[in-house]
C-alpha cells in the first residue's frame, strides 16, 4: 500500500491508538479490578482503597471459597455435567449431521427429518410447558435434567452437516466400492476428516454447559445439586447468609473478609477455567462462523 | 420402496436418538402449550379444564403487561443499534492499525467478556457499579455525585444498554474485520491514484463493501428483538426497577415459576413465541434475499 506521511495522517495515528487503549482498558479493568479487590483485606475494601493492586494483601476471600464443601460440590455437578453433556452432544449431532448430510434418494424422508429438527429453531413452547414437562418425565433433582433437553444443538448440527457436504463424495463412494457400511463409514473415515469441525462445535457445547445457570436453577429444587454457575448466582444476593451459615464466629471472619472480596474471589474462581481455554476459543469460534453459512 | 429402507436402515438408527429427545423436550413442550388455555391444575396435568382466551384476556389487561413490552423493545432497540454501530466503528479504526501482532491483541482483549456467563459478568457489574465500587470512587474524585447505576428506575435500562454492548461488541468486531479484510487493497490504489484521501476511501469505498454484512447481522438480530437479554437483566435487577426493567421473560419466570401461575405465565410465552416465529421467519428470508446467507 502506499505509505501516507502527512502530518494529519501521525495525528490520525496517535488519536487512534489512543481510542483503542481506551477501549481495550474499559474491557479488561474490571477484571483486573475484581481480581485486586479479591485479594485485599475487607477494611481496604470497604474504605474504597483498593483500584488495580490488591491493598493488604492476602488470600482469605480464596481459603473461605475453597474451605466450604458448596464451591467444590458445584464445581463437581459442573464438570460431570461439561463433560457428559458435550459427549452426549456430540454423539447425537455425528449420528444426526451424517444421515442428513445425504440427498433424498438416499435417505428417504430427509426433507421431513430436516423439518422437524429445523422447526424447533423457529417455534418452541416457552419456559413453563418445557419446565412442566421436565417435572413429568422425572427429571427433577437429576443432572439429566441439564442435559437431555439440549442433547441434540441443531445449530451446530447444522454446522457438521454442511461440512461433512463439503467433502468430496468420492471418498465414501471408493469406501463403498470396497465394501463399507455406512457406521464403518462414518467411524473409520469421516470422523477423522471431522476433526476441525468437531473441535467447533465441541467448543460451542464446552462453553454453553459451562456457562448455563438459569436450568439449574428451575430444575434442581435441593441446592446440592446445582452446578457452579448457578450456585455463583445465588451468590450475587445472598453473599452474607452463605458467610453466617459457613461460620460461627461471624464477626471475626468478617474481619478477615467481606461480601466484596468474597464474591470476587468465587466469581473469578468460577471465570478461570473459560480463561484457560480462551485461546481455543477465540481460535475455534471465528472459523465456526464461516463453516455454518452456506453461501449462495 | 421396502428394500429401499432396508439397505438405508442405518442411517434411519442413526436418526432415531435424536428424534426420540427432540420429541420428548421440544415437541411435547409444544403440545403443552395448550395450558395457555386452559386453568392448569397439576393434579389433572394437561386434562386441566379448558377456559378460553381468559387468561389472555386477564394479561393483557394488566398493566404490568404493557409496560414489559415496551421495556423489552426500548431495551432492545437500542441494544441492537450500539450492537451495530460501536463494532463497526471500532473495527474501522482497528484496520488502521498497520501491525498485525497489535491488531490481534487489541482483538484479542474485546472478544474476553462475551465468553464469561451473565452470572459471572453481574458479579463484577454489580461490585463495580455499586455506592462504594470503582466506577462511583472515581465519579467522587472527579467532583461528581454517585450514580445509582442499577437502583435507578431511569438509569437502569441504559446500564442494561451499555453493559450489553461492552459484553458483546468484541464478537461483532471480529466478524467486521473477518469482512473488511476481505476488501480487495487494489481499490484503495485505484482511488489514492484518483485522488481520494482515507476519509472519501471510507466513505466510498470501505462502507459501502462492508454493508451487506452489517445489514446481516441487523436482520439476523431482528429476529430476537424480544429477547431483550434474560440472563443479564435477571441478574442485575430488583424490583426497585420493575417499573423500567421487567421484560417479558423475566415476567413469565415471576408469574409462572415463582408463583406458579402456569397457565398465565404460558399465555404471555405463547404471545411471545407467535410474535418471536414471525420475525425469525422474515429474518431469515431477509438475509437470504439481502446477503445471500442461509444457514439451511
Amino acid at each position: 500500500m502506499v505509505q501516507d506521511n502527512s502530518l494529519g495522517r501521525k495525528l490520525f495515528h496517535i488519536v487512534n491508538y489512543m481510542v483503542l487503549i481506551l477501549v481495550s482498558l474499559i474491557c479488561v479493568l474490571p477484571f483486573v479490578n475484581l481480581l485486586a479487590v479479591s485479594f485485599s483485606s475487607s477494611a481496604a475494601v470497604s474504605a474504597g482503597e483498593v483500584v488495580f493492586w490488591p491493598v493488604d494483601f492476602n488470600t482469605k476471600a480464596y481459603e473461605f471459597a475453597l474451605k466450604g464443601d458448596e464451591f467444590f460440590r458445584s464445581m463437581w455437578v459442573s464438570l460431570q455435567r461439561v463433560v457428559l453433556g458435550t459427549l452426549i452432544n456430540l454423539i447425537l449431532m455425528v449420528l444426526a449431521a451424517y444421515p442428513l448430510s445425504k440427498t433424498k434418494e438416499k435417505v428417504l424422508g430427509r426433507g421431513i427429518y430436516m423439518g422437524f429438527f429445523v422447526f424447533t429453531m423457529l417455534f418452541n413452547g416457552g419456559l413453563i410447558p418445557t419446565y412442566l414437562i421436565v417435572v413429568q418425565t422425572g427429571l427433577i433433582d437429576s443432572i439429566w435434567s441439564l442435559i437431555l433437553p439440549g442433547a441434540i444443538p441443531v445449530f451446530s448440527m447444522i454446522i457438521l452437516m454442511n461440512f461433512l457436504r463439503g467433502l468430496p463424495e468420492e471418498i465414501e463412494e471408493s469406501a463403498t466400492i470396497d465394501g463399507a457400511g455406512p457406521i464403518q463409514i462414518l467411524v473409520q473415515i469421516l470422523l477423522p476428516l471431522l476433526k476441525p469441525a468437531l473441535a467447533t462445535v465441541g467448543l460451542f457445547s464446552i462453553v454453553g454447559h459451562w456457562n448455563s445457570w438459569f436450568d439449574g436453577i428451575i430444575y434442581m429444587n435441593d441446592t446440592a445439586n446445582y452446578p457452579l454457575q448457578s450456585y455463583l448466582q445465588t451468590l450475587l444476593l445472598s453473599f452474607e447468609q452463605i458467610m453466617l451459615r459457613a461460620s460461627t464466629d461471624y464477626t471475626q471472619l468478617l474481619a478477615m473478609m467481606n461480601v466484596r472480596t468474597g464474591r470476587a474471589a468465587q466469581m473469578f474462581l468460577g471465570a478461570i477455567p473459560i480463561l484457560a481455554i480462551y485461546p481455543f476459543l477465540q481460535k475455534y469460534f471465528t472459523t465456526g462462523l464461516v463453516l455454518g453459512s452456506v453461501k449462495g | 420402496m421396502l428394500t429401499k429402507l432396508k439397505q438405508q436402515r442405518a442411517f434411519h438408527l442413526m436418526l432415531i436418538p435424536s428424534v426420540i429427545l427432540v420429541f420428548i423436550y421440544s415437541y411435547l413442550p409444544l403440545y403443552g402449550m395448550i395450558i395457555a388455555f386452559q386453568d392448569y391444575n397439576p393434579g389433572l396435568g394437561f386434562k386441566s379444564h379448558w377456559v378460553g382466551m381468559d387468561n389472555f384476556e386477564h394479561v393483557f389487561r394488566q398493566p404490568n403487561f404493557v409496560r414489559t413490552i415496551w421495556n423489552t423493545l426500548y431495551m432492545s432497540f437500542f441494544k441492537l443499534i450500539g450492537g451495530i454501530v460501536v463494532p463497526v466503528i471500532f473495527a474501522l479504526l482497528l484496520n488502521e492499525v498497520a501491525r498485525a501482532a497489535l491488531k490481534r491483541s487489541f482483538q484479542t482483549l474485546v472478544y474476553v467478556p462475551n465468553f464469561l456467563s451473565w452470572v459471572i459478568m453481574a458479579g463484577i457489574m454489580i461490585d463495580i457499579l455499586g455506592s462504594d465500587g470503582i466506577v462511583n470512587s472515581l465519579f467522587v474524585f472527579l467532583g461528581a455525585e454517585p450514580i445509582s447505576f442499577l437502583g435507578s428506575p431511569s438509569m437502569f435500562p441504559w446500564t442494561m444498554i451499555v453493559t450489553d454492548i461492552w459484553k458483546g461488541f468484541g464478537f461483532g468486531t471480529v466478524v467486521y474485520l473477518a469482512a473488511l479484510t476481505s476488501i480487495d487493497p487494489g481499490l484503495y490504489e485505484a482511488a489514492l491514484i484518483d485522488g481520494a484521501k482515507r476519509w472519501k476511501q471510507t466513505i466510498y469505498i470501505t462502507l459501502p463493501l462492508l454493508m451487506p454484512t452489517i445489514i446481516l447481522m441487523t436482520v439476523l438480530s431482528l429476529g430476537n428483538i424480544l429477547n431483550a437479554g434474560f440472563d443479564q437483566i435477571f441478574n442485575l435487577y430488583s424490583p426497585v426497577v420493575y417499573e423500567t426493567g421487567d421484560i417479558i421473560d423475566t415476567y413469565v419466570y415471576r408469574l409462572g415459576i415463582q408463583q406458579a401461575q402456569y397457565s398465565v405465565g404460558a399465555a404471555v410465552g405463547f404471545f411471545k413465541s407467535i410474535v418471536s416465529c414471525i420475525l425469525l421467519v422474515l429474518s431469515y428470508i431477509l438475509a437470504y434475499r439481502v446477503a445471500g446467507y442461509r444457514i439451511f
